[in-house]
């Protein structure tokens, strides 16, 4: 199981009160994860990468084990801590505004 | 038992208030997707139940909510909205060419007929229909590629299409609006379109009489009456007797000729409504006055309507979708404004009051007549 830490406006998108946990086939890489999620919650589509060329989202980044995943391949595989459900995927809304 | 429902789009969340048809006494609902801005809220003539949002943010994008039940449930619908092929290029701020990129739904537009059909107007500017109830999209690409697309480019609030009129009387006809390349019009459901801007006139373009180029704000229509045309242009408030093939100027004694929103009356087709703002670089009404100025003459020579309405140090603006009549006979008028009041008039204008006084910036105002 993959645990996965959402920002609070898609929690409420996606009607989940807590962390979300996914089940995920094959490698565990940013693609599969976001893949797993947005299957399952299908209303989350284009809201965290571009639904046609499924590139991140300008003001969202991908942390986990405390690096920065943002700008790594999404098919580079994340760290076993997160492929077992040791660690969480956070996605992460930028702070702006003043 | 006859009433309203008001919906209003907020910079954090969309508001739905309800009253019967005294319209004295409202229920406030909301807000809505909290912390969202809602661009525009508006619900199908054909099922006063069915309800389409443009709910959007500049962390998570563009998502489209549908209520089956007046406003009290919704449920994300489909938010893929992909131009038509290779979108190319319209022109930046600077003349030099820019890509075509999707950034929100500005202006949502159901059938007049088919609750399960809608328009979007959006950024950078398309039209796109959903015959599916919004599940999936399409672009109406005779639109943006009918010759002058490459041409547009975007006004200070961005390349947007945020107007859409359905034409009751013929329906292949509709006209939409985009800031800031102008009017245009289709006569055969969206195909082909053609610039309806013929008398416009607007000094701070290279070319004042351009077939493209203006900013056009806002335009209106009375149903009884779909070849006549009202807009609230950047500067000029402008009228059209044959559908948009000539427009001439009726902003008369207005104290100023800026604005954003325009509507017509209910039942009067020669009754418009405007609020007049300063300039485009002061973005609130002069004076310190909120004033609507209401014309009964399609026109021309417009009156101030004040009564209730705060006429010392106020401040606020009313976008261009921020103003809704209702079809109760004593045609209510409703704005909101920048500064998050809803003013309702139960009476065409003669006396205003708040709905609510302390929204988020209010977006957009629609209403629903309920019978």
């Amino acid at each position: 199981m993959i645990l996965v830490v959402l920002p609070s406006h898609l929690k409420t998108l996606a009607k989940v009160s807590g962390d979300v946990q996914l089940e995920v086939q094959g490698g565990v890489t940013v693609r599969s994860v976001l893949d797993a999620l947005e299957a399952r919650f299908p209303m989350l589509r284009g809201t965290i990468r571009d639904q046609v060329t499924l590139e991140r989202r300008p003001f969202l980044r991908f942390f986990a084990c405390e690096e920065d995943l943002s700008l790594a391949s999404p098919d580079v595989p994340l760290p076993d801590e997160v492929a077992s459900g040791k660690e969480p995927f956070f996605i992460i809304g930028a702070i702006a505004g003043g | 038992m006859s009433g309203v429902r008001v919906l209003v789009g907020t910079r954090k969340g969309a508001f739905v208030l309800t009253a019967d048809g005294k319209r004295e006494r409202w229920d406030v609902s909301g807000p809505h997707f909290a912390g969202w801005e809602m661009y525009h809220v508006k619900g199908s003539p054909a099922d006063p139940n069915r309800l389409y949002a443009s709910q959007s943010s500049g962390w998570f994008g563009q998502l489209i909510q549908r209520s089956n039940d007046g406003g009290k449930s919704w449920e994300p619908v489909g938010n893929k909205f992909v131009y038509d092929g290779i979108p190319g290029t319209h022109m930046w701020y600077d003349d030099t060419p820019h890509p075509w990129e999707f950034k929100r739904v500005w202006h949502l537009e159901p059938s007049l007929t088919d609750p399960d059909t809608v328009y979007a107007g959006v950024e950078d500017a398309a039209l796109f229909r959903s015959t599916d109830g919004a599940q999936t999209w399409e672009e109406l690409s005779g639109l943006r590629k009918h010759g002058t697309g490459s041409s547009w480019q975007p006004g200070a609030g961005g390349m947007c299409l945020h107007t859409i009129i359905l034409d009751p009387s013929h329906a292949d006809r509709m006209y939409i609006a985009i800031s800031a390349a102008g009017a245009f019009r289709t006569d055969d459901g969206g195909k082909t379109w053609k610039p309806i801007n013929q008398g416009l006139r607007s000094q701070y373009i290279p070319d004042p009489d351009a077939e493209v180029g203006h900013c056009v704000h806002h335009m209106a229509m009375h149903r009884a009456r779909p070849e006549v045309l009202f807009m609230q242009k950047h500067w000029d408030v402008m009228r059209s007797d044959n559908a948009g093939d000539l427009w001439r100027e009726v902003s008369g004694n207005l104290p100023t000729d800026f604005g954003f929103a325009i509507d017509v009356h209910a039942h009067e087709p020669e009754t418009i409504y405007v609020v007049p703002i300063k300039s485009d670089s002061e973005h609130f009404p002069p004076d310190g006055k909120l004033r609507v100025f209401r014309s009964k003459t399609g026109g021309n020579e417009w009156e101030a309507l004040t009564r209730g309405l705060p006429q010392q140090d106020c401040y606020v603006n009313v976008l261009r979708d921020a103003m809704a009549v209702d079809t109760l006979d004593s045609c209510g008028v409703y704005f909101g404004t920048t500064g998050g009041q809803v003013y309702a008039s139960a009476d065409a204008g003669e006396n205003w009051a708040p709905i609510v006084r302390d929204l988020p910036a209010v977006l957009s105002v629609e209403v629903q007549t309920l019978t």
